[in-house]
């Protein structure tokens, strides 16, 4: 297929289609209301469903028994719907069921607003619903990126039998750029055996409930699966690390200019870097591993505590230190990133 | 006459307190899924409260939803494999207070499951607190000089809401004995043939005794939906 121009939004819900999601049950909310806008009329014309249900917290049941029937289901939603969302996450994990969630972040606690945000990072990757548990989570920073996860996300919820949330944000969920849909793929309801679809007789009935109540060893299970995920699922970017005295981790939009901050970083004779965490959980640790070499790491996020400054000082474990650029007002602008690299080169000790 | 149990029920230790209404309503609804040839088509959606317990007492593939939610994932069971009738299994603690909400807008959609709600007039799992059908008066967990109606309102009746929407089925039947079960067992049949016929939504309520949480025997229990609940109750069809 060649390349259209899309919002970042439509490209994701058509994006979505492409995967085989036959399912959406969404709310309004700004700025993710595109996609179910799109889905509103495009669902219809591939045969799917699609529901404005009345509330996150119907939507995403819906979801949970469009899983459990067998459908590639999606739901989406931002910063305070995404909230209502997780009582839905939590049953969705404890079921060992697969779906796709996304968060299309805005800026905020409370109601917030309507700009870009990454706030809700610590909510995405420590399980933010109540419970033991993690999720996959996959960060776009384009809109080819934006329609290129949701199949990856689709296979990994299917592969691990687990919810996957795409953290995307205002701005990728906004902006327009060239992007090329991939091959519509079929998905079959019944591919898999433990789907809910009536029993035979003489069969055992099949059961969705929480796989603690029933798993002989749950304990070393969950354990388990998410040990494997993190070995095997960590994605991440790296550019111009190798030699760089101060890297700066970012993903989504603040990833966008830390890209340009490299390259005028570097114009001016500054060895500065990017490790782009692709996989928010597992958190690439991999990529922080060959980059202890730096002086600094610099966590450039949309929020005010700094919260993926945490996962870099775990996975640093404390070797070199980590400082967090942020800004909830407006992105970060390349210029004033550098002037801050200078004056921390500067100084002795960070 | 030789009484025949239901293929469906699984005769496994169920869990449910002596004289519960439950094992009655799984009995219905076995017997009019049985009757009706649709044992291996129907899914079920059960509540995480006491009616949890049937994923094991019947052999029908069974999703346990979050307190309240069995309605929307029984709507999207439903609209993911429209061939297989879906019916949700609440108690009325998921049906009128966490998940009134739900119930509202699938009655307003009027979207193609059956639902049953087990009407007991309090919740159950969790120790007999005060529910919206609590009875004026009732001495429960929550209300222990009994419930006072100016403060939490009288007790919920589902038809009075409903009375505005084209949904497709709505009834009220009895577990208190064996006529109001044989009048129950009607309805139950009555909503699945119209969720067959793809009408839409399809309400039956059962009036259904809790003996352990109303400290009573489970004679005196029955006694108590015929003589009081069903002041508050009305038997009957609805909607139809």
């Amino acid at each position: 297929m060649s390349k259209v121009l899309l919002k970042g939004n439509e490209a994701l819900a058509e994006a979505a289609l492409a995967a085989g999601c036959r399912f959406y049950s969404g709310y309004p909310i700004t700025p993710q209301t595109e996609i179910l806008e799109y889905l509103s009329w495009r669902m219809e014309e591939v045969g799917g469903v699609f529901i404005q249900a009345e509330s996150e917290l119907s939507g995403i049941n819906m979801v949970l028994g469009a899983a459990a029937a067998g459908a590639r289901a999606l739901t989406s939603s931002s910063g305070p719907g995404f909230s209502l969302k997780q009582e839905g996450i939590s049953y969705l994990v404890a079921a060992d069921l697969p779906a796709v969630i996304v968060d299309v972040m805005r800026i905020g606690t409370g109601l917030g607003d309507i700009s870009q945000g990454q706030g809700d990072y610590w909510q995405l990757t420590r399980g933010g619903g109540h419970g033991d548990y993690r999720t996959i989570v996959l960060a776009p920073a384009s809109v080819q990126e934006n329609a290129d996860f949701m199949s990856e996300a689709f296979e990994l919820a299917e592969k691990y039998r687990h919810p996957v949330l795409i953290a995307s944000d205002a701005a990728i969920g906004q902006m327009i750029e060239a992007v090329e849909i991939a091959e519509f793929q079929e998905h079959n309801i019944d591919k898999f055996g433990w789907t809910v679809k009536g029993c035979k007789k003489g069969d055992e009935h099949r059961k969705i409930q929480n796989v603690y109540y029933t798993h002989p060893d749950y304990e070393a299970f969950l354990r388990g699966k998410y040990k494997e995920i993190e070995e095997k699922e960590q994605r991440y970017e790296m550019i111009q690390v190798e030699d760089a005295e101060v890297v700066l981790v970012a993903y989504g939009i603040s990833s966008r200019v830390c890209m340009e901050t490299v390259e005028m970083a570097r114009e001016k004779g500054l060895k500065v870097g990017l490790i782009r965490p692709i996989t928010l959980w597992p958190f690439p640790t991999k990529a922080f591993q060959k980059a202890l070499h730096a002086r600094l790491f610099l966590s450039v996020e949309i929020n005010i505590l700094g919260q993926m400054a945490d996962d870099i000082r775990l996975a640093v474990k404390g070797k070199v230190p980590v400082v967090h650029y942020g800004s909830i007002f407006e992105i970060p602008e390349p210029e004033d990133m550098i002037k801050k690299i200078e004056e921390w080169l500067n100084k002795e000790e960070v | 006459m030789q009484l025949v149990a239901p293929e469906t029920v699984t005769f496994t230790k169920s869990g449910f307190c002596p004289g519960c209404g439950h094992g009655l309503a799984v009995r219905l609804i076995a017997e009019t899924v049985e009757k009706m040839a649709l044992n291996e088509k129907l899914i079920t959606v059960v509540d995480v409260a006491c009616g949890s317990l049937n994923i094991n007492s019947w052999k029908f593939d069974t999703i346990m939803a979050a307190h309240g939610r069995p309605i929307p994932t029984a709507v999207g069971v439903k609209k993911v494999r429209p061939q297989n009738p879906v019916l949700a299994y609440i108690g009325d603690g998921a049906a009128y207070a966490i998940g009134m909400a739900e119930m509202m807008h699938v009655g307003i959609r009027n979207d193609n499951i059956i639902t049953i709600v087990i009407n007991n007039s309090l919740f159950g799992m969790t120790g007999g607190q005060c529910a919206p059908t609590s009875l004026p008066g009732q001495v429960t967990t929550s209300t222990p000089h009994g419930k006072n109606a100016e403060k939490w309102g009288m007790p919920f009746q589902i038809e009075k809401a409903f009375s505005g929407l084209e949904i497709a089925y709505l009834a009220r039947g009895s577990l208190a004995d064996a006529k109001g079960m044989n009048i129950s067992k009607k309805y139950i049949e009555k909503a699945f043939e119209k969720h067959m016929n793809g009408e839409g939504f399809c309400l039956v309520e059962l009036l259904s005794p809790c003996p352990t949480n109303l400290n009573m025997s489970p004679v005196k229990c029955a006694q108590r939906i015929n003589e009081e609940m069903l002041r508050y109750f009305p038997l009957g069809e609805f909607k139809m």
